[in-house]
This record gives structure tokens, C-alpha cells and sequence, in this order.
């Protein structure tokens, strides 16, 4: 018999990013609220102290961070005919625990998806004809128009202080920026971070190439910021420790630095850690959630009742809440049936080092997660995809995000691998080694889905999450594409050798590489509760009184990183759960 | 017979002495007054009562937070209206007279820990208030006040004929309204005398009324070096613009500096809260106030860049130098600038040029956070160094930032931190965590 807590208004699953913008925007309008987290508490001081967390032993080789796959994880397979088996290291993807979630060990890069991107099926179906979009390819249009969105893209970069260059300032193109982006309201809050070596050669090398380089819009300060919670940011200082890490100094955006200040001392808020949520719970006739069950520290089940249920936890955690309560159409790739799981996406990396000459100093120790150059040349639609016959795009980039030994040298093929001679080449390499990069967009098919695992069940007795996905010759044929520019832009930057993983048709997801963590889908939002779990506010069509946030209601992949979409998408839904939601409680769109 | 009888007269002195209750130095006019306990509860916030009468864990103001003072321990007081063990049964003669004579009604004193020093400027109309609101407002709580045997109370009726002066705020005719009511505030209930102001042999406050450039000039307190709020250019207010001192108080930061130690409770609980025309009005008569005695010792700070160049150039060789650009440059900046109100500038810094090191060893021994306030929630830390560094190595890297970028201060000895690790309780040991 679980026992029972004293009902709350809002009760938000996951501390994160999303869970962390929901509970401020809600607080403030006088409600009380109670985030859940299932791991620890977790800040700058004493967690993330300097000099101690600049370990690359605990942190990157270890996952300091990160989910502990011994109590809970997913099974991965590639097709619906193969055996999926457990995640039991961290590979291709980093999901974090605690207070701040994936907040705290991401990278920073803060973009935005494009216009074309979140209408994408009507966008190509006009330009392109319907019969463009090849047979088992499930894009669909979001049901929110960039227009809608803008002001909370605006919002969420404001609260993280993000460091960028605007190339669209209310439709009027702007030098410098990145002139294929949807239009802005106004600047970025912070100029650019300062160009390491790579983005310097990078960006030269784009513009003879004709592409048209940017600062990538970087949530690592490049200067003293106060943001609208008047939370306070300390300048990046490019120590290079960044993704995998806590901030030592306050520079990166997180939910501890930009919001959880002003949070913490609102008195109708407050947080439980080791709160592991095992399912929203509902009524009998399955339309109205009334609070969620969770685990404590102790092991103990508790009934936590709540008038409105936010869920926000990272992607996977999501997806398998909404199977394992049982809310929504589970997803049946044999009919293409049901939403819950459906268009589960990821993202595709080509990643290339760059070696240059002895002269060259890259000095690859220093850097940020999201300082870099980059193009969206060949993003999104931004160009015309016509005579290639793929659909989808990417982000090509010169970053320089700080490495070091133990994160791996990279170094020229041909080097040895051990010994002497290995020694000798890192010593001549660590200091002129780049590294380049094209991420692009995973597309949702048929037969790339996310249910439970009839096998494997995790420390709370709950059945895995079952990941079922693989590169698609779409995204292979894009990915060639990108492999063809990786290498023109590699020769002209000048580098003496370059190689590394360039993804091409035959290739499969190799889970044990990492990537990178932005997986979506599984909870698409859109306009037809036929293809999609939730509304274009992010509310449950099942369960008018659940909002579900996350990269897991993108209905597609895309090029850009995910977090300022993600972040801008929770600003989006709070607005209006207080604007309509909270005045007129139920469903915000009829189906 | 004649030493007996001197003694015997001695000791009544003594009793009498000791035994002798004031008066509240009331005037009559308040018995017709009615008193306003709202602004009473502005009054306890100028004096921030809670800061010492409200213990961590604790019932709002109801005491038992410690202070140690050079005889000894003392706690502070229940001072909610319970009537047994707090302020419940004063009259208002009973709570003026404590408020301004440290004297109990049953005669018991009060140790000045209790700033009754100060608290004897405030006027009758705001203690009247005060009175009200502690009296109405606040919530009865039943914790007993916590004393010992030691130390006794009875010497502080002659500390109170050698150090204490009764007397209410008399302004200034040479400064302006505004300086007067900072100066009112600052002298009084703000009290920021008590840590501010150099003490003497007796432990008494060497200047209560801004008589002397002594007052406010810096002081040493438990562990601390609370900082010169008088106009040096060094290790004072000199350089600070009104606005800076306002954000100051305001924030707990500027963009010179941030609050340490007990300033943060300071901030968090009394300073944000005050009105904007109080904190203007506070800022004003500090800037008022003409440098310190010259001393030896006394800070001086005169930017320059030759630190950075020398860094710059691969001539850094002092061995706290060493340490600075391991530990701390990562945040303040090889040139001692820091980062806005991010990250605090050491050029310059007040705490960093005090004549006293104790705050400087104290931070970086322990490290620090802000106190968050409304207007700037976020209480960003600086992590502890103590197990990092011995002390020698302290001293060193606390006599390279008394050194560098144009500050110059007296150097830090390894005994200085020896002492202060003992006064605090630090160990140096493995990192945390």
C-alpha cells in the first residue's frame, strides 16, 4: 500500500531543463508545484567545484553525470526482427540524472529549428510534390508554426544568456549571422564567444568554399550576464570542460545557473530527490490523471495525488511512462497504428579530425561546448534538395570544444597505436589536430519505433524501454552528400591528412560510439491525434491534464542541436497553460 | 578594621553599581503616541533582528544563536511575546531600557554582542514601534533562552560607565537631511558600527558616532575583517560610486565586489529590504566619510598591468603567484579583474587590501557564497581551498593577491593562517566529496 502525499496543483516529473522552466512559469502564477527527481541534488559548489571536477577519469570515462544503466537502461536493436539487448554502457547516448538532468553535462550549443522544419511535410509536399517523400518515411508537420514559437525560442535564449550573432533581425538579413535562420525579434542576449583556432580555419575555409559561416549561438557566456530571473552567469573562460561536466564557473547555461536561484525561493515551489516516478496514474474511465506513483530513497512506493501532471523528464523516460501508464495508443509498426512511440528519431554525425602542419597551433586543450563556426547551407530546406533526392539537411561545424588525454587523442591514420612511436605522434599532433563536423537529420519511418522490452525489466521491476532504429538510405544518401563537403572544407582549411567517421549506405547506428544525445520522437506533437500524442501545446489528447514536454514531441528529426527547440517548446506550453489552460481546464484543441 | 570597612564600602559600591537600573530615557510625549507596529516591522528590519535572534532550524526570533566573545560564549534571546520566555511581560519602559542600556528588568545585563551601544540612537517613536511590532505581530515561541554561569553579567554595568554613552542621535547641522537620516540609520539601528568599527582594549567600539575617522574604518571580528567603509581609495569606499554602494546593498554585489561571511546575512535579511531612499540615504553619509587614520599598514591601491605582463611574459616565479594562476585565475582572471558582478575583482578589493587578512585567509580557506537576494537570487560560491594548500602556501598566495595588480597590503604570514585555521575549525585535509 503506497503511501499518500497531501495533493499538490502541479506535480512535475524530471528536474531538467523542461521540468525546471514548467515549475517557474507556474509558480509564478500562484499555484503550488512539486518537481520530482529521481537523482540527487546537485550544484556548482560543492559538485562541480573547481579544481575537483575537472576529472576526466570520473567524469567523462566514468559518467559521473549520467544515468546509472545498473537500475535502469533501454534495449537497443536496429530492426523489429532482432533481438534487442540491454544499453549497459553509456555509448551512443549520455542521459542524465539529477537535479539540472542533461542540463548540466551538455555541451551549450543553443539553436533553433527552422521554419520550414516544423511544417515540414507541407513544406516538401509544395516544393517538391507529395511523391517526393519515398515510401515508409513518416515526416509530418508539427502542428506549431515557427512564428508561434519565436518568442519562447527568444525567452529560453534570455534566460541562458546565449552567446550568438543574429542573421535575421525581423526579416532583415543581418552581416555575419546565419542568414538562413527563421527571423529573430531581436539580437542575441551576449556577442559571440571569442573564435578558437579550428573555428577561425573553418570558417576562412567555408567562405572560399562559398557557404556562409556563423558563430554558433552558444549557451557558454562570453561576458557577465544577469538574466530575467536575475540569475547571474560568469563569463566562459574556455577551460574545455563542457560536455560530460558541471560549469566550475557559471558560464555555461543550466537550470542551477539560470533558474533554480529564482525558483528555489518561491514559497509555493518545492523539489523531492530519489523520487523515481513509475507511473502517472489516472481515473477509472483513463481520462484524467490524478498524480503519479513514485519511489523513494528508502524504496518505498508514494502516491503523490496533483491536479495537473507535467511530465518532463529526459526523452526515454518520457516515452516509457506514457507505455508503461498505459495513456495513449501504444504504436504497432505492423498497422503504422497507435502514437505512443511512434517516429522515434536520433541524429546523424560525420565527424572528421583535421591535422594540420607544425606551424598550425589548434591547441585543442581549450575550447567550450557550443564555441564554433558553422553553416546551414545545407540545412533544413535551405537548399534545393530537388536533383540530391533525399530530405532533411544538417549543420556543418569547425568547433573546438576542449580535449584531452583521456577523452582520446585523435590522431592522422597510419599513426601507431601503442608505444614509442604512438607517444611520439600524439606529441606531434596534440597541438594541430581540428576536428570538423556534419550533424544532421535522422527523418521518422514506419519501422523506427520505441515500446517496452517484453524481456528485460529494470531495478523497480519495470520493462525496459525497447529503442528499435537504424540509419535509413534517405539519411545515408544525405549523409554522402555531407561526406563530399566534410572533405572539400577539410583540404581547404589546409589541413596535411584528415579522417574519421563519415557515415555512407551501409552503414548501421553503432550504439557503442557516442554521437550525441539528441534523440526524439516517441510522443510526437501535431494536429491529428491519429499520428500524434499530444496537441500543439504539448497536452496530452488522452489526458487533458498532462502536459508532456521534451524532445520526445518532436514529430521528426532535425539538423540543429535540440535544446533551445526543447527549452523554447516548454516556455511555449507554460504560456499557455496559464494563459487557457488554467482559466478553462481541458482540452485546448478538439480533435 | 579600616581595610574591612573599605572593603565592606567597596563591595556595596559594587552591588549598587551592578545592581543599578536606568531609566529607559523615555519622553513623556510617547505614553500619548499610538505606536505602529507595521512600521515597527520595518524597524526590525532595519535592525535586522532576525539575523541574530532567529537561530538556524529556529523559531522566528526566538533566539539561541551563539556569539563568541572574548570572555566566552553568550546566546542570543527569545524576544518573541511569549510570556515566559520571551519579551511577553515587558512594558515598554522594560524593552526601551534594554534596547538602550543593555539592562534586563529583572537587572540582569545584557552582553554588547546585543548592540545596545547603537541601539541607544535610535528614537523613541521607532523603538516605540519596534515594540509594537515584536510585541503583536510576531508569533509566540516557546524556547527557553540558553545562559551559562560563565561569563557572569554583573562587570558590564562598569563596562557600560566606561564605554557607553546613552545618548540619542544628534545630526549633523553640517550635513544634509538625507546624510542625516544615513547617518541615524548607520550609527543606529543598522548598527554597522558593531563589526565595522575598531575595537579597543575593552572590546568597545573605539568611535559610536562618527566623532573620529576611526569610525567605521575596518575592524577585526570572530574570524573576520569586516572592511574600512570609510573614503580610502584603497582598501575603503573611495573608488566606489553611489550606485555602486546602493547595488551593494541592494544585491549583495557590485561590480567591484560581492558580500562575504556575515554581510551576506546582512544583505539577505535587513539591507534589500530597506526602502530605496534608505539605502540612498545610507550610501550618502558613507560617502561622507574622509579616509582612515593613516596607519602603518593601510592599503593602497593604484591599478597597473604589470602583474598581467609579467604573467604574460613567463616571468612569474613567485611561488603564490604559482598557486594564484592554478587556483583562482580560472575565475578572476590572470589580471585580478574577475568578471562584472559574476565573478569579484581582486585588484582593488576591499577584502583583499584590509589591513587585517583574516576575511581574505578565511575565504580562501573555506570559500564563500552570496546570499542571494531578491533582485539577484543567485548565491554563486567559491569552493574551498583549505585542503588544497598548507599555510604557508595560503600565506603566499594571499600576500601575491595583496601584491598584484596594483594592490598593495601588508604580506600574510603562514602563523596568521595557522591562527585562522584554528579560529575556524578548518583542517587541511583530502577534497570534499
Amino acid at each position: 500500500m503506497a503511501a499518500r502525499n497531501r495533493p499538490v496543483d502541479v506535480v512535475i516529473v524530471g528536474f531538467g531543463w523542461t521540468g525546471a522552466i514548467m515549475a517557474i512559469e507556474l509558480a509564478k502564477a500562484g499555484i503550488s508545484v512539486l518537481a520530482l527527481e529521481r537523482g540527487a541534488d546537485q550544484d556548482t559548489v560543492p559538485d562541480w567545484a573547481y579544481p575537483k571536477v575537472l576529472d576526466e577519469v570520473a567524469q567523462s570515462a566514468r559518467n559521473g553525470l549520467l544515468q546509472n544503466l545498473s537500475k535502469t537502461t533501454v534495449t537497443l536493436r536496429h530492426d523489429k526482427a532482432d533481438l534487442a539487448l540491454p544499453y549497459r554502457q553509456i555509448g551512443s547516448f549520455k542521459p542524465g540524472t539529477g537535479v539540472g538532468g542533461a542540463g548540466i553535462h551538455w555541451s551549450g550549443v543553443h539553436s533553433r529549428a527552422t521554419p520550414e522544419e516544423l511544417r515540414l511535410k507541407s513544406h516538401v509536399t509544395q516544393r517538391y510534390g507529395a511523391k517526393f517523400i519515398p515510401e515508409g518515411m513518416q515526416v509530418q508537420d508539427w502542428g506549431v508554426s515557427y512564428d508561434e514559437l519565436e518568442p519562447h525560442f527568444d525567452r529560453f535564449e534570455q534566460v541562458c544568456g546565449t552567446s550568438g550573432k543574429a542573421g535575421n533581425l525581423q526579416g532583415v538579413k543581418q552581416a555575419e549571422g546565419n542568414p538562413f535562420e527563421g527571423p529573430r525579434s531581436r539580437e542575441y542576449p551576449l556577442p559571440p564567444l571569442k573564435d578558437p583556432p579550428t573555428s577561425v580555419i573553418f570558417a576562412k575555409a567555408a567562405r572560399e568554399l562559398g557557404f556562409h559561416p556563423f558563430s554558433l549561438p552558444a549557451s557558454n557566456a562570453s561576458r557577465p550576464y544577469r538574466n530575467p530571473y536575475g540569475c547571474d552567469l560568469g563569463p566562459c573562460n574556455f577551460c574545455g570542460f563542457c560536455s560530460d561536466y558541471g560549469c566550475i564557473n557559471y558560464s555555461k547555461a543550466s537550470p542551477q545557473t539560470t533558474i533554480l536561484p529564482a525558483l528555489k525561493a518561491m514559497p509555493n515551489f518545492s523539489y523531492r530527490t530519489h523520487a523515481h516516478v513509475l507511473r502517472i496514474n489516472t481515473s477509472a474511465d483513463g481520462k484524467t490523471a490524478t498524480g503519479v506513483t513514485y519511489v523513494d530513497a528508502q524504496g518505498r512506493e508514494v502516491e503523490q495525488p496533483a491536479s495537473l501532471v507535467i511530465l518532463a523528464a529526459f526523452h526515454l523516460h518520457n516515452v516509457r511512462l506514457m507505455l508503461s501508464s498505459k495513456i495513449g495508443k501504444p504504436y504497432d509498426p505492423e498497422t503504422g497504428e497507435g502514437v505512443i512511440g511512434r517516429n522515434f528519431c536520433y541524429q546523424l554525425i560525420s565527424s572528421v579530425n583535421t591535422f594540420f602542419d607544425s606551424q598550425t597551433y589548434i591547441n585543442q586543450f581549450m575550447g567550450a561546448g557550443g564555441v564554433g563556426q558553422a553553416i546551414e547551407d545545407f540545412n533544413a530546406d535551405n537548399f534545393d534538395h530537388g536533383p540530391l533526392g533525399f530530405i532533411g539537411g544538417g549543420v556543418m561545424w569547425g568547433r573546438q570544444t576542449g580535449n584531452g588525454p583521456v577523452r582520446g587523442i585523435p590522431l592522422p591514420e597510419g599513426a601507431p597505436k601503442w608505444g614509442s612511436g604512438w607517444k611520439q605522434a600524439v606529441k606531434d599532433n596534440y597541438l594541430h589536430t581540428g576536428r570538423i563536423e556534419a550533424q544532421m537529420s535522422n527523418m521518422a519511418y514506419r519501422g523506427a519505433f520505441l515500446d517496452l522490452d517484453p524481456t528485460y525489466r529494470d531495478a523497480y521491476g519495470e520493462p525496459l524501454l525497447r529503442m528499435t532504429l537504424d540509419w535509413q538510405d534517405n539519411d545515408l544518401r544525405m549523409s554522402e552528400f555531407f561526406n563530399e563537403k566534410l572533405k572539400a572544407t577539410a583540404r581547404t582549411m589546409g589541413a596535411t591528412s584528415f579522417s574519421g567517421r563519415m557515415l555512407k549506405r551501409g552503414d548501421h547506428w553503432d550504439t557503442r560510439a557516442y554521437q550525441s544525445t539528441h534523440i526524439n520522437g516517441g510522443t510526437s506533437m501535431g494536429t491529428d491525434p491519429r499520428t500524434s500524442a499530444v496537441n500543439k501545446y504539448l497536452q496530452s489528447w488522452d489526458v487533458p491534464n498532462l502536459f508532456v514536454l521534451g524532445a520526445n514531441v518532436f514529430a521528426h528529426g532535425i539538423g540543429a542541436n535540440p535544446t533551445g527547440t526543447v527549452g523554447a517548446l516548454a516556455y511555449w506550453a507554460a504560456a499557455n497553460i496559464r494563459s487557457t489552460y488554467l482559466r478553462d481546464p481541458g482540452p485546448m484543441v478538439r480533435a | 578594621m579600616g581595610l574591612v570597612a573599605a572593603l565592606a564600602i567597596g563591595t556595596g559600591v559594587v552591588i549598587a553599581v551592578a545592581r543599578h537600573v536606568p531609566g529607559p530615557g523615555l519622553s513623556p510625549a510617547i505614553a500619548s503616541r499610538t505606536p505602529d507596529p507595521k512600521h515597527g516591522a520595518y524597524v526590525a528590519v532595519l535592525g535586522d533582528c532576525v539575523a541574530c535572534h532567529t537561530a538556524a532550524g529556529g523559531k522566528p526570533l526566538a533566539g539561541g544563536v551563539a556569539f563568541n566573545t572574548p570572555v566566552g560564549a553568550v546566546w542570543s534571546t527569545n524576544i518573541t511575546p511569549d510570556r515566559d520566555h520571551g519579551i511577553g511581560r515587558y512594558s515598554l519602559a522594560d524593552f526601551v531600557r534594554l534596547m538602550r542600556q543593555g539592562v534586563r528588568p529583572d537587572g540582569r545585563r545584557v552582553y554588547p554582542a546585543m548592540p545596545y551601544t547603537a541601539f541607544a540612537k535610535v528614537s523613541d517613536e521607532d523603538l516605540q514601534d519596534l515594540f509594537a511590532y515584536l510585541t503583536r505581530s510576531v508569533a509566540p515561541a516557546d524556547t527557553a533562552d540558553r545562559t551559562g554561569p560563565w561569563p557572569p553579567h554583573w562587570p558590564l554595568a562598569f563596562w557600560n560607565i566606561a564605554f557607553h554613552q546613552d545618548r540619542r542621535f544628534e545630526p549633523d547641522p553640517h550635513l544634509s537631511a538625507q546624510a542625516n537620516r544615513g547617518a541615524y540609520l548607520v550609527q543606529g539601528l543598522a548598527h554597522c558600527g558593531t563589526c565595522h568599527t575598531p575595537r579597543g582594549v575593552g572590546f568597545q567600539e573605539r568611535d559610536l558616532d562618527g566623532r573620529t575617522n576611526l569610525f567605521l574604518s575596518g575592524a577585526r571580528l570572530d574570524g573576520a575583517s569586516p572592511v574600512n567603509l570609510r573614503g580610502d581609495a584603497g582598501d575603503g569606499l573611495g573608488r566606489w560610486n553611489e550606485a555602486d554602494i546602493v547595488e551593494l546593498l541592494a544585491t549583495g554585489k557590485s561590480i567591484h565586489s560581492a558580500v562575504l561571511g556575515p554581510m551576506g546575512e546582512v544583505v539577505a535579511d535587513s539591507t534589500q529590504h530597506m526602502t530605496p531612499a534608505d539605502v540612498e540615504a545610507i550610501t550618502v553619509y558613507l560617502k561622507t566619510l574622509g579616509p582612515a587614520p593613516a596607519a602603518e599598514g593601510r592599503a593602497t591601491f593604484a591599478a597597473s598591468g604589470a602583474t598581467l605582463d609579467e604573467i604574460k611574459a613567463g616571468r612569474q616565479t613567485d611561488p603564490g603567484g604559482r598557486i594564484y594562476m592554478d587556483s583562482c585565475a580560472a575565475c578572476h582572471h590572470l589580471g585580478g579583474e574577475g568578471a562584472g558582478r559574476s565573478l569579484p575583482s581582486l585588484a582593488g578589493n576591499s577584502v583583499v587590501l584590509a589591513s587585517h587578512p583574516d576575511s581574505l585567509i578565511a575565504v580562501i580557506l573555506r570559500g564563500d557564497r552570496e546570499p542571494g537576494a531578491a533582485a539577484a537570487p543567485s548565491r554563486m560560491a567559491m569552493p574551498p581551498f583549505a585542503w588544497r594548500y598548507d599555510d604557508a602556501e595560503v600565506a603566499a598566495l594571499a600576500t601575491y593577491m595583496r601584491q598584484a595588480w596594483g594592490n598593495r597590503a601588508p604580506p600574510v604570514r603562514p602563523s596568521q593562517v595557522r591562527e585562522a585555521r584554528r579560529a575556524l575549525g578548518i583542517a587541511r585535509s583530502r577534497p570534499p566529496g
